[in-house]
């Protein structure tokens, strides 16, 4: 075929969402559940783009833009409380950090 | 056949790419015979001599060594991540050099009808660059880290954190060129600098243009601190941290550091001569139509040198290696004085010449200098350097917004 | 099988790889390289989706600062902390299918939707301008634009208070 429909790219999205959301509920390490959570805002990033492809518009990139830069400072405030976390309980796994289960 | 003409863009790009890969490592290779013989005549001596005649074969013979070395990786540092690191390194100081025309876009290859002088010509050509440089910290964080060793690891992580805050400083020095061309597309910038070689954006008197010195000084200093090179190598000296993130490494590894250093080298001088020096124009006016032959007349005048060192100087083998150089330099120069060849290699000529004077001025500050100490690198960087190019941005923003602050 | 469709699959399936290697990996640090090659074959994709500039803006910006913070932040701690992952044995049973039940039924919606039977990428789309792009981030996006600003600044000083040690 000579061109890639928009349904492939958001096919693949979505897998790449799904995965992420496996990413997310079953590892253990606080970093790498923190790198999930930007494997599904890659796969949303992806998502727009396409769809400002298909609608012949430019507000998805604009959106995308705002994504990463929102995502930037996520991830800033984030490794701030993971560092911290590490040097209180010494340990990076979220089953450590249950103080507040009932 | 017919796959080369519905394939043109894809056939000419693979040429060009083998093309230029060749020439990119040999200009490698003898960028380090330059740096040792400069570094050597700064410090009053000769530098490489014997392995060919003026050392020009070194680099052969050091490529040959760093084949046949050892390779030893250390038992418990991380596999896949010690392998892949230089490998990262130099494939991504190698990718930053696809996207700088070295000549103008019209001259086309003959059969396929594509841009001779660049392999790729994207509207956001200079995003792509610092894009690709940007992913070239990886190689650095990555090879300290995997070493799985104190200094490595120490080495590492200043280098790579020294790396990302001159990022910032050299991506903001570069905006005002960009204001003043009005666009991320390398040949746009150089065809805004066109005309002689007060046009240029370090100078910037045209119309509608403001001068980049700040910029270009900004530019250079986050450059030689983003390639880490001295006075900005603390992480990777000798005598202070061993050898920094590239400790552990032997053999044909180290030398892919080596190597991605100096294509680092290369791709930000030919940034800095695209962005502030004009690029492939050359700088006496347009309408002194002798300037063709320069190329040819420059080679010639080498060639005649060679020959003179050969009958007077030389010795034994080394006088028939050098006769053979003269050969190529008359050969070449009598070449590039035919007029259709002459007004081909003029782009390419003027872009080489210039990225030398560059990478001369990198080596002169490698043998003069004393390096920065780490903090004093990084205050510098932050609070030095990023508030000057953020307020050269500024001021090139107001000027060009404001018509009667600019040039006519 | 034109040269989009292959580009297409091979930065899918780079991507797809990525993200399994992420799931797979027993380092936090092999996971951090596989989200690197996931970035940088969506940033293909995205040139392939004719947006040149979200795709300079997805290298620098995601695989070239945040993923060197991530690595910066996995290295440092290494240093101290030791931490290996795996999955737990509920996941392997029963997580992992209805994961999939739910990608496979998140694809079928999307790709059924009216937009996705639009024509994708073909060879010769025009891409997207960066002046028309920063033209529409200026003037009509000019709220949110600012409002990012302010949000980054107050980032970076969060990090700054939260990071600094107790003195």
């Amino acid at each position: 075929m000579s061109f890639v429909p928009i349904s492939y790219y958001l096919v693949l999205s979505a897998i790449l969402f799904g995965l992420g959301v496996v990413a997310f509920v079953f590892k253990r390490n606080v970093i790498t559940i923190f790198m999930s959570i930007e494997l599904m805002l890659n796969a949303v990033n992806l998502a727009f783009v396409a769809f400002a492809r298909a609608h012949n518009q430019l507000d998805g990139l604009v959106f995308v833009f705002f994504v990463i830069v929102v995502a930037a400072a996520e991830a800033a405030v984030g490794l701030a409380i993971v560092i911290m976390l590490a040097q209180n309980r010494q340990s990076l796994s979220v089953e450590r950090v249950n103080l507040l289960k009932f | 056949m017919g796959f080369i003409s519905q394939h043109p863009v894809l056939v000419a790009s693979i040429i060009k790419i083998a093309v230029l890969l060749f020439i990119v490592m040999t200009a490698l290779a003898y960028l380090t015979w330059m740096e040792r013989k400069i570094i050597a005549h700064i410090q009053s001596r000769w530098g490489p001599y014997y392995v060919g005649a003026h050392g020009l074969l070194q680099p052969l013979a050091d490529g040959l060594k760093f084949l046949f070395k050892e390779d030893i990786t250390p038992p418990v540092a991380d596999r896949l991540v010690y392998t892949l690191a230089p490998f990262l390194a130099l494939s991504v100081g190698l990718t930053a050099i696809a996207l700088i025309p070295f000549g103008p876009p019209d001259v086309l290859i003959p059969v396929l009808r594509q841009q001779a002088w660049s392999v790729t010509d994207i509207n956001i050509g200079l995003l792509m660059v610092f894009a690709i440089t940007a992913i070239g910290v990886y190689g650095v964080a990555l090879a300290g880290w995997s070493s799985n060793s104190k200094y490595p690891l120490m080495g590492g992580l200043r280098s790579s954190a020294q790396m990302i805050s001159y990022e910032v400083s050299l991506t903001m020095s570069v905006v005002g060129v960009v204001l003043v061309a009005g666009s991320f597309n390398f040949n746009e910038i150089i065809q805004h600098q066109k005309g002689a070689f007060w046009h240029w954006n370090i100078l910037g008197l045209q119309h509608g243009a403001f001068p980049q010195i700040i910029g270009f000084l900004c530019y250079l200093t986050a450059a030689i601190a983003e390639t880490n090179r001295i006075p900005f190598d603390l992480p990777e000296a000798e005598t202070e941290l061993v050898a920094g993130f590239h400790t552990e490494y032997s053999s044909f590894k180290f030398a892919m550091f080596f190597m991605a250093e100096y294509a680092n080298m290369i791709t930000v001088s030919c940034l800095a001569t695209i962005l502030f020096f004009g690029g492939w124009l050359s700088p006496l006016p347009e309408s002194w139509h002798w300037q063709i032959f320069l190329p040819g007349a420059g080679l010639v005048l080498l060639g005649i040198y060679c020959a003179y060192d050969t009958l007077t100087e030389m010795r034994g083998i080394a006088r028939l290696q050098l006769a053979v150089v003269t050969a190529l330099a008359l050969g070449g120069g009598l070449l590039c004085l035919i007029p259709p060849v002459a007004s081909v290699i003029q782009g390419p000529f003027w872009f080489t010449t210039k990225i030398l004077v560059i990478l001369f001025f990198y080596i002169w500050l490698r043998g003069t200098l004393p390096r920065f100490r780490y903090d004093q690198l990084m205050s510098f960087g932050w609070k030095l350097l990023l508030p000057v190019s953020l307020a050269n941005l500024v001021i090139t923003a107001f000027v060009m917004i404001w018509p009667w602050l600019r040039h006519g | 099988m034109s040269l989009a469709f292959i580009l297409f699959a091979f930065c899918a399936l780079l991507a797809v790889g990525g993200a399994v290697a992420l799931i797979l990996a027993r380092e936090p640090i092999h996971s951090a390289l596989a989200l690197i090659l996931v970035m940088v074959a969506l940033a293909v994709l995205y040139l392939l989706l004719g947006a040149p500039f979200v795709a300079a803006v997805q290298i620098i910006v995601y695989a070239g600062a945040i993923m060197v913070l991530f690595v910066f932040v996995i290295m440092l701690l290494n240093m101290g902390v030791e931490e290996h992952t795996d999955f737990s044995k509920i996941a392997k049973f029963a997580g992992v299918p209805l994961a999939l039940v739910l990608m496979l039924w998140v694809g079928h919606w999307l790709a059924h939707t009216p937009a996705a039977a639009a024509v994708g990428t073909s060879a010769n789309i025009e891409p997207s301008s960066t002046e028309e792009l920063s033209k529409k981030l200026f003037q009509q996006f000019l709220f949110p634009f600012e409002a990012t600003s302010v949000l980054i600044l107050i980032a970076l000083l969060g990090a700054l208070v939260l990071a600094r040690k107790e003195e």
